[in-house]
């Protein structure tokens, strides 16, 4: 089996939430219970809707929560409850691309000091190989030499996330994770964006996590693709497995609440639109989190948590009529 | 042919800066008839929201109403007073925003939001309003509506407070419903469910639909028609089906292209992108000519200097393209 660059065994991210004064203090668990693994040079697609612990869980894995229970190998090193990472470690090993670049990019650094700065807590002493690899950064996402003394305010919201890119990539790290990169921008400019997440995964080797709303989006940079639901896992498997044959209700429901204008008829899948809203994490139903919405719910689903089980090699649903194909 | 329920013709709308006026929109005009589903789509900063406020009536400064007509029904409204304009908004026309919450009043229950149409528009009285509140509550499908009318909008969910500004938009029966983006702000399962309710309460009642977008795939999913907008000016409008099987203007068609589409890899394999290259120019900086000749791929001398007119399509279509097809 190839050798991982990120594994997560059981990993759970739990808050305390309220105080005793307000009706007492309950557990909010974000994250619970998600086996997940991401190879070196792999994008993995990461779908769900908000509130479904998508971002908690990139928090972990960047090593800027500790994990309640369960444990995060990165890149060599093993994060768990009592063992924190060492930062500078994992700065080096996973980076992230946020999704909007106007609040992620501070408005009083140029593009050269957001660039070089990172270089030089990194120990990249000499002034001529900083200044060197901020130019070729630079080239590499698309920006010229002379954009280097700008500030943000001075450029698009497309030039924007290219800037945030080469803040991600400068340290050379092995994952990046992107979270909704091209969701705050223009229309007409999220081809390039994404065109040039893939040359520059290609070009230095990366690993992605893709975290994105955007079916369109996923199936398109994803080698494989993971569903949450309410802090679960309830899908994976390979991109074409998860768009051509899911086995999840929730999965389905996602791709039928896509509007497709050039197959209408697949836009309206009889009965694969959930119904209501995503319950409160604070307080999930029993069984099955998908339960309320779902349009296969029968008595085990309240009754027993469906696992995350193989439906094929390499493609694991967690419900329990898996088998059943509609 | 009978009258369109809402024409609009040669739309301008000024934007006063420093000591210059710019155009935010020029030359916009369209035509919804009765229970048509009409589609507005453009990125941010085409005017596409400031088109739909101005046939509200809601233009503030420094925005402001520069030329051309707003037919309602066959009577021109542009020059309505604030007085007129109150009359007809929420009874005549409703509009429903992006954000549930900041168009909710805070500090007022739901019910009570609803029911003040029926007070204010119909003259009923706030016992029998409450009720009719009630029931406009129930036929957004909100659950358990005769606890729900006394909540206030935090206690809701953004999908429950987008059904609550649906039945309030649609309490009187308006002919005219305006919907800015409603689901951007929502899931992608909410989205869906809700798209379905404003369509089928629409057709329901009769209400045209204006629809104002980003999302060219919903906007023709749900609409008759569209029309697209860039830099302030409609490029191109057709039948919803027709825009995305033959689109016309380069605009339009590199935004169709460039969308990474469900299932298309299945197909074909994962191919690059098609980029639209540049940016969307700021309002200071209009080029000449068309407006998107410095990003289209078919630019010649002619798109730098001379404005497209508008060439018909089949099917009440049109483009403005020097050089469509």
């Amino acid at each position: 089996m190839a050798e991982q660059l990120l594994s997560l065994d059981d990993l759970a991210v739990h808050f305390k939430v309220g105080s005793m004064l307000a009706g007492g203090i309950k557990t909010l668990k974000a994250v619970d219970g998600v086996t997940l693994d991401v190879k070196p040079g792999e994008c993995l697609g990461l779908v769900g809707e908000s509130g479904c612990g998508k971002s908690t869980l990139a928090l972990a894995i960047m090593g800027l929560l500790l994990p309640t229970q369960g444990r995060i190998h990165v890149g060599g090193q093993r994060i768990s409850g009592d063992t924190p990472p060492d930062r500078m470690e994992m700065a080096r090993t996973v980076q992230m691309v946020f999704q909007d670049p106007y609040a992620s990019l501070n408005p009083r650094q140029t593009v050269r000091r957001t660039l070089a700065d990172p270089l030089h807590l990194h120990g990249v002493g000499d002034k001529a190989e900083v200044e060197a690899r901020v130019i070729d950064m630079m080239a590499k996402v698309g920006l010229r030499p002379e954009h280097a003394d700008r500030y943000p305010h001075e450029f698009s919201g497309g030039q924007r996330q290219r800037i945030g890119i080469a803040r991600a990539l400068i340290l050379k790290p092995k994952l990046v994770i992107c979270d909704e990169p091209v969701s705050a921008l223009d229309v007409s400019i999220r081809a390039q964006i994404i065109n040039l997440l893939l040359e520059l995964k290609d070009e230095m080797g990366l690993a992605y996590i893709m975290i994105s709303h955007d079916l369109g989006v996923v199936e398109h940079v994803s080698d494989r693709v993971a569903v949450m639901y309410l802090g679960r896992i309830v899908e994976q498997g390979g991109w074409q497995e998860i768009f051509e044959d899911p086995r999840h209700p929730y999965t389905r429901a996602l791709i039928a609440a896509i509007p497709d204008p050039f197959h209408r008829a697949a836009a309206t899948v009889a009965g694969a639109k959930a119904k209501g809203e995503i319950a409160s994490a604070l307080n999930p139903p029993p069984g099955c989190h998908f339960n309320p919405r779902c349009p296969m719910k029968a008595d085990l689903c309240t009754a027993e948590v469906p696992l995350l089980e193989a439906v094929a090699p390499g493609h694991l649903a967690a419900c329990h009529f898996r088998d059943r194909i509609i | 042919m009978t009258t369109p329920l809402l024409k609009v013709d040669d739309l301008r709308i000024a934007l006063a800066g420093d000591g210059i006026t710019y155009n935010a929109v020029e030359g916009v005009s369209f035509e919804i008839g009765r229970g048509e589903a009409f589609g507005l789509v453009g990125e941010s900063g085409c005017g596409k929201s400031i088109t739909a406020l101005s046939v509200m009536g809601l233009l503030r400064r420094p925005l402001s109403l520069g030329g051309g007509r707003i037919v309602l029904d066959g009577e021109e409204i542009q020059d309505a007073s604030a007085a007129e304009m109150r009359r007809l908004r929420g009874k005549r026309i409703a509009m429903i925003f992006q954000e549930p919450m900041t168009a909710l009043n805070p500090l007022s229950p739901v019910g009570r939001q609803i029911a003040e149409m029926f007070v204010l528009h119909q003259g009923a009285s706030w016992r029998e309003a409450m009720d009719r509140a009630e029931e406009a509550l129930r036929q957004v499908r909100v659950p358990s509506p005769e606890r729900r009318i006394r909540d206030y909008p935090h206690q809701l969910s953004g999908g429950m407070r987008q059904r609550v500004m649906i039945a309030i938009a649609l309490a009187c029966g308006p002919d005219l419903l305006i919907a800015d983006e409603p689901t951007t702000a929502l899931d992608v399962t909410v989205q869906a469910e809700i798209i379905d309710l404003m369509a089928e309460l629409c057709a329901a009642k009769g209400t045209a639909i204006l629809m104002i977008s980003h999302d060219l795939g919903l906007v023709a999913n749900m609409c008759n028609r569209v029309a697209v907008m860039y830099a302030g000016r409609i490029i191109e409008s057709q039948v919803a089906d027709a825009i995305f099987a033959t689109p016309s203007h380069p605009y339009t068609r590199g935004l169709i292209d460039s969308l990474p589409r469900l299932g298309e890899r299945a197909r074909h394999g994962r191919q690059r992108l098609t980029e639209i290259s540049g940016v969307v120019p700021s309002i200071q900086a209009y080029p000449a000519g068309c407006r998107f000749n410095p990003r289209c791929p078919a630019v010649t001398d002619i798109c730098r200097t001379i404005v497209p007119e508008a060439t018909s399509l089949p099917a009440d279509g049109l483009v403005r393209c020097h050089h469509h097809g």
